[in-house]
């Protein structure tokens, strides 16, 4: 392979995303005590985390900080590093300023914090930011912590369909082979492209044709190699994993921790009591 | 009952697109017995696997499994009895990690993580790579993928292996590695391949197929040495068992007289160039 198409394809932001996606999984091998939790437990906190963090209303941006406290533990009792979740959340970031970037043209009602005035859109798009960087820190850390085919089996002893585990579980598997032909046939492409960048117009449909083809029989064959090992949709929990008193204890904690944030706004009573205090 | 026996009784197939891949097919392989499938091209070595093992539904035939037939019902038990290793181990390999790969079996059949976890030491080290454990199968080289593949059927705990091609794309050194590690099981296994020197040292028998049916079945020396039936069937007698150039003996026959020489022009290798043994 010419080193230059070689580079092309070790290094396509395609080969680096399955990179990043296989990384992100891996770190569920990790053992801490907040690996060793039980799926469930996991998944009930960070569907609690989420709604608690989507409850409040568009302009409460203070009110949103003390939920930080939650990835902040998380990942450091998991002994998770910052730099890959980080990546990930600026790779969605420009989204997220996409959607809320215009708030302040629609909301231009001006208010005061205090010696600065600024439109009220300025707060909402705050919050969106802060919001949905919330949410993802914590469906990353959900991965990280427990593992596509452990939350699956989660999502499934919640209720979920097994059809819908089933089709979550193969389309996460096959996004790797999906990736793995694209990149094949890029790098054919390109080898006989008399170094021409892009794909021509011309060419996209028989590329997209022949992936469509390629991936159904790859898929195919590893959905048969998965049967073959007893794959029956998703994959069990282990006989007497069971949720324990150490699952009890994270859920009521953090579960307090949230209806407490929801109720009382901790930032305007911190920052009286430390007005009184040091006033 | 041996639960190692596996049998294709009348077995016939044909695809969706009207293809008649497997035409009556018929063999027995008993417990320990490796039993090499060959054939060209199209013959239906892969179909007659699937069909084996329940991937394909044949038209017409049974599949029994240590006496037991395979069915819709019986599936499930069976596939815990018979593992398969893929030609192409990146089919096969889809876990973040190989430890994770291997211990995916086991898991779906429901085991104490105890048990999982000494069952992928266990089928690690019987392959030799206990030390990439923990490493992302993507990241092995092709032979390390292949003893891979082979771990994590050995994980099951199968009693009889079906392997697909499985030196297929191998360095030599990878392949000898790969042959070596097959001839120390002693499961039931029946290998597919083109590689006729590899089903030579590893399958006492062999089944021959041509079209969809069994052309011979017997010891793989003598059906693979005579140059009429294995040209009728698309192949060529492997090199090791064609005649010396020189003599006319079979390479290793030590007897090639030393003043004889080699016809010019003579493509195979005579007694006196290949080290008897």
């Amino acid at each position: 392979m010419p080193r230059q198409v070689e580079r092309h394809f070790h290094s396509s932001p395609l080969t680096n995303a399955i990179r990043d996606m296989h990384r992100m999984e891996s770190l569920s091998l990790l053992d801490t005590g907040i690996h060793r939790l039980h799926p469930v437990t996991k998944l009930i906190t960070t569907i609690a985390f989420l709604i608690a963090a989507l409850s409040f209303e568009r302009h409460a941006v203070g009110r949103l900080l003390p939920l930080f406290l939650y990835p902040l533990v998380i990942a450091a009792l998991a002994d998770l590093p910052w730099k890959p979740f980080l990546k990930r959340l600026l790779a969605v970031e420009p989204l997220i300023v996409g959607i809320g970037i215009l708030n302040p043209l629609f909301d231009p009602v001006p208010i005061s914090i205090g010696d600065i005035t600024l439109a009220r859109g300025w707060l909402t798009f705050l919050s969106i930011v802060l919001k949905t960087s919330l949410a993802v820190l914590a469906a990353l850390q959900l991965i990280a912590c427990t593992g596509m085919e452990r939350m699956l089996s989660g999502m499934h002893l919640l209720g979920m369909p097994r059809v819908l585990v089933m089709q979550i579980s193969l389309t996460y598997r096959y996004i790797t082979v999906l990736a793995e032909e694209t990149g094949r046939l890029l790098t054919a492409y390109t080898l006989r492209s008399s170094g021409k960048r892009g794909v021509r117009a011309a060419a996209w449909g028989s590329l997209a044709g022949m992936l469509l083809l390629r991936s159904f029989d790859r898929a195919q064959r590893v959905h048969q190699a998965m049967r073959l090992r007893g794959y029956s949709g998703y994959a069990p929990l282990p006989p007497g994993t069971r949720p324990g008193l150490r699952d009890a204890v994270f859920l009521a904690c953090w579960l307090s921790w949230f209806v407490l944030i929801r109720l009382a706004d901790l930032p305007l009573l911190l920052g009286r009591w430390m007005t009184g205090f040091f006033g | 009952m041996s639960h190692h026996k596996l049998e294709a009784i009348d077995l016939k197939y044909g695809y969706p697109d009207g293809h008649e891949a497997i035409r009556g097919i018929s063999f027995e392989a008993v417990h320990g017995e490796a039993v090499g499938i060959i054939g060209a091209n199209g013959a239906g070595k892969s179909t007659l696997l699937m069909l084996m093992m329940g991937l394909l539904h044949p038209n017409a035939g049974k599949v029994r499994i240590g006496g037991v037939e395979l069915t819709a019902k019986t599936l499930p038990d069976i596939r815990k009895r018979v593992g398969m290793v893929f030609q192409n181990p990146d089919d096969q390999l889809f876990m973040p990690t190989v430890g994770e790969d291997v211990a995916f079996g086991p898991r779906n059949a429901g085991l104490a993580e105890l048990e999982v976890n000494q069952r992928v030491t266990m089928a690690l080290e019987r392959v030799g790579i206990l030390h990439l454990r923990d490493r992302a199968p993507f990241k092995l080289s092709g032979g390390e993928k292949h003893a891979a593949a082979i771990a994590s059927i050995l994980a099951m705990e199968p009693d009889i292996l079906v392997l697909d091609e499985p030196t297929a794309g191998l360095d030599p050194r990878a392949r000898r590695r790969v042959m070596r590690l097959l001839a120390g099981f002693t499961h039931t296994r029946l290998i597919t391949s083109h590689d006729l020197d590899m089903i030579l040292d590893l399958c006492p028998r062999v089944v021959i197929l041509k079209e969809g049916k069994v052309a011979a079945d017997g010891l793989t020396r003598q059906l693979l040495a005579e140059p009429d039936l294995m040209a009728d069937c698309g192949m060529e007698v492997p090199a090791l068992l064609q005649p010396c150039a020189r003599c006319g003996h079979v390479p290793f026959c030590g007897h090639c007289p030393s003043g004889a020489s080699v016809p010019s022009g003579a493509s195979v290798p005579s007694c006196a160039s290949v080290p008897s043994g």
